[in-house]
């Protein structure tokens, strides 16, 4: 396929879109916050399987009669298959042990307990600063990377902007789905980031390569790089996202939410590196560039 | 130029029959693949416990609390050095890291700090001014004790751990103060649990013949004793009135095991002291007959018989009212010694066996799907270069296994979602070079120097491109924890092969095909 759309006529539309989204991300972020796991918020998480469809209400009050703080009941992947997730409630007479075991106690004697997760309040601090640094550094270490192998920091910082665009609307993602947000999605997020990044360094290679051949104008020759790249962005898109559909449609319910991320991730990653970082290059003063190389 | 040098040819090989080398010990079970010759690779692809079923147990030790004891016992030493020694003192008292105390006659001072410091332990040392006396533990002497703290709680946890009948568990040491415990293929886990958790320290007193009803008639208890809690609370007598000072404890213990009692078909624990602990048991037991012994497992009395006859040979039983599993519990606390320190669980992540089966299954599937769309996909779009491709990215899973067995690395689900991912995303180097030689025929050039051009070009956007997914992979790794890890494992390996099959391998076969057919279209 040989692609000549000129993108840079769309991209003010672009800009704004983007904008809007990352602000409703922000809006939804703060409004209706993320559907925090036990991972960070501390808790205690159990998978049962029971050997009928329970009935959720009397799950429901037969929770609500223990006692043991705020619960969440809800159906995992088949009728018969309940997550429950428990708040830990920060009282010294009663451990997480306790608290499973009464759940335990309550339920059918031949339900298969598939998970049985808890984390203290203690490590489910650590793990949140943990995820931060993690997710911090890694943005900071891309953007370095990009700035000295592409010797300009319009190059970095248009990368680092697309990867924050990708990272904050991923987490607008998470916000308006309510999918769980846990370990899984920050590794959903990094990887994200590396596939994005990965885009962007396809298209800036290209670009890189055509200001040392060509005298074209230079909106002219980013255009150029993102059509010369195209065909291969959207192969390599289309090929991770049948991966990722095999893996959402027969991955099992456990990976459901990481793999639900990782298809909006590349979907916009691959968005951001032709509308977001390129189209930005020539706004942060791209002469500059040329005049060097 | 293009050209296929013998090197080349002799590296592909070398790599395919390592790979060939390290895979195939994964298709062998454990006990097999040990019985195989030694020149066969014993590695294998380990599973995670989220594969295989099993418990993720992150402990806490408490070394605080035995700084605080020996805070304790630190003040009993000085009270002791001082009354020797006949100096008057005031206000002595524990701190979180040692002790103060006033001495009344402040000329007395430095006779008092040479008497208790012959008395007291090294690693204490002592501050005066005027007629006070700091006493504190020197930093060496507080990090000491914490490694030794964290160190003998990881062997009674191994111990304990081990005489519960797991197979191959992990206990390892984490950060300063933390352990964790990794017990694969573990089908009751709230009973390892419990018997981890227990501090099981055991002491022996004596009972006061005081009643506690008797003593709350009087509103206050007899000098030097406590009281103490029946462990089993629904028995008749629920507390009793206990003697401070402890005669025994299960330090002295040699061995403990569970029996019926053949006089009351009960079950007890039996146990007996080695030597040292005998003497002592015999003298107790000659001083006090007729009076009532307390057994206290970690402040609570779970028996308290009366002393009959002196007991001179250092066996004994524990009657309480024991089930054979709880019996069997206590029995595998005292032969494995008490805690240091209290434990804490601060995260635990079990996976039953069901659900680990089913996650293998699911991940199966997904990643033969996966693998079919991706195949026929890449045929559809590049025809005989599709062809070459999926060979690509058929060795490239065969790689990816091969060096997870080489570093016996563990698999989890999230790491079987990162090699199904891989296979979506190794396709982008070999993507880079065919349209790039798509591109450069477009441009008018010939098959030979289009094919080179495309590699040449190519390269070095893969490098960068893939570079900065290592980054996001390795840091992965280097935060993440158990399953996240296997991710970041399976991401980095599969970037590194994808590299390789793309770089070397196709370019091989596909300059091979080239030169000996000599094609006059591309069929790309």
């Amino acid at each position: 396929m040989n692609f000549n759309i000129n993108f840079f006529k769309y991209r003010f539309t672009a800009f704004v879109f983007s904008i809007v989204l990352i602000g409703f991300s922000a809006f939804l972020f703060l409004n209706k916050s993320l559907n925090l796991g036990i991972d960070f918020k501390g808790g205690i998480m159990v998978e049962a399987k029971f050997p009928d469809v329970p009935d959720l209400t009397v799950l429901r009050n037969k929770i609500d009669n223990l006692q043991i703080g705020n619960s969440e009941i809800q159906e995992f992947g088949d009728p018969s298959t309940i997550l429950f997730r428990l708040e830990k409630i920060d009282k010294d007479n009663i451990t997480q042990e306790e608290i499973i075991e009464k759940l335990k106690s309550e339920l059918d004697e031949d339900t298969d307990y598939r998970r049985v997760e808890f984390v203290g309040p203690k490590v489910g601090k650590e793990l949140k600063l943990v995820a931060i640094k993690a997710v911090l550094f890694s943005l900071i270490a891309m953007f370095i990377y990009i700035w000295f192998r592409f010797s300009g920091w319009q190059f970095g910082l248009g990368a680092l902007i697309a990867l924050f665009h990708d990272v904050l609307s991923t987490i607008g993602f998470f916000s308006l789905t309510q999918i769980e947000f846990n370990l899984a999605s920050i590794a959903a997020i990094l990887t994200i980031a590396g596939y994005s990044i990965n885009d962007t360094v396809v298209v800036f290679d290209r670009i890189r390569e055509n200001l040392v051949k060509s005298e074209k104008q230079l909106e002219e020759l980013l255009n150029l790089s993102i059509n010369q790249t195209l065909s291969r962005t959207l192969m390599t898109s289309i090929t991770t996202l049948l991966a990722l559909a095999a893996l959402f449609i027969f991955g099992g319910e456990v990976v459901k939410g990481f793999v639900s991320a990782m298809i909006w991730g590349v979907l916009i990653g691959t968005y951001s590196s032709i509308f977001i970082a390129s189209p930005l290059i020539l706004l942060f003063g791209f002469k500059q560039i040329r005049d060097k190389s | 130029m293009l050209k296929i040098s013998k090197w080349n040819i002799l590296f592909v090989l070398s790599v395919c029959l390592t790979a060939i080398y390290y895979i195939l010990p994964n298709l062998y079970g454990k006990s097999e693949v040990t019985a195989l010759p030694k020149f066969f690779s014993q590695k294998q692809v380990n599973l995670g416990l989220d594969l295989q079923g099993g418990s993720h147990l992150l402990l806490e030790v408490d070394t605080k609390s035995v700084l605080k004891e020996k805070s304790e016992d630190l003040v009993d030493d000085v009270r002791r050095a001082l009354r020797k020694s006949k100096i008057k003192y005031s206000n002595l008292g524990s701190k979180i890291t040692g002790a103060v105390v006033t001495i009344t006659n402040s000329e007395k001072i430095d006779q008092a700090k040479k008497n208790i410091q012959e008395n007291i332990e090294k690693g204490v040392s002592i501050d005066v001014s005027k007629n006070k006396l700091s006493l504190f533990f020197t930093e060496q002497y507080i990090i000491d004790s914490r490694v030794r703290t964290v160190e003998q709680s990881i062997e009674v946890v191994r111990k304990r751990v081990d005489e519960s009948g797991t197979k191959e568990p992990s206990i390892q040491r984490q950060g300063d103060e933390r352990i964790v415990v990794q017990l694969p293929g573990i089908k009751n886990p709230e009973r390892v649990k419990a018997l981890i958790g227990r501090t099981a320290k055991l002491n022996f007193h004596m009972l006061d013949p005081t009643t506690v009803e008797l003593a709350e008639q009087r509103g206050k208890l007899p000098p030097g004793t406590f009281k103490a809690l029946n462990a089993d609370p629904t028995a008749y007598e629920k507390q009793f009135v206990v003697k401070k000072r402890v005669l025994l404890t299960g330090e002295r213990l040699k061995n403990a095991a569970a029996t019926v009692d053949a006089q009351t078909g009960r079950y007890v624990v039996a146990f007996e002291f080695d030597n040292k602990g005998a003497k002592k048991f015999s003298k107790i037991t000659t001083d006090n007959t007729y009076q009532r012994l307390a057994i206290l497992l970690d402040n609570k009395v779970i028996s308290a018989p009366q002393i009959r006859e002196p007991i001179t040979g250092g066996q004994g039983n524990i009657s309480g009212n024991f089930s054979p599993e709880t019996a069997n519990d206590l029995a595998v606390l005292l032969r494995a010694g008490s805690l240091p320190a209290p434990i804490k669980v601060l995260e635990e992540r079990t996976v039953g066996p069901s659900l680990g089966i089913d996650s293998i299954e699911a991940g199966k599937k997904a990643l033969m799907i996966g693998f079919i769309l991706v195949i026929v996909f890449m045929i559809l779009r590049y025809k005989a270069f599709g062809v070459v491709a999926d060979f690509a990215i058929i060795f490239n899973v065969i790689l990816l296994i091969a060096m997870l067995s080489a570093i016996e690395a563990t698999l989890t689900m999230p790491g079987i979602a990162g090699i199904v991912l891989t296979i979506g995303m190794a396709v982008d180097a070999n993507v880079l070079v065919f349209e790039r030689i798509k591109e450069e025929i477009r441009s008018g050039r010939s098959i030979f120097n289009s094919i080179d051009l495309g590699y040449k070009f190519a390269i070095k956007t893969i490098l960068d491109a893939n570079f900065t997914t290592l980054i996001a992979a390795l840091l992965l790794y280097n935060y993440g924890s158990g399953p996240i890890k296997g991710f970041a494992v399976t991401l980095s390996i599969g970037i590194v092969t994808s590299m390789f099959t793309a770089l070397v391998l196709t370019k091989l076969i596909i300059t091979f095909w080239v030169l000996k057919l000599k094609p006059k279209r591309l069929f790309i």
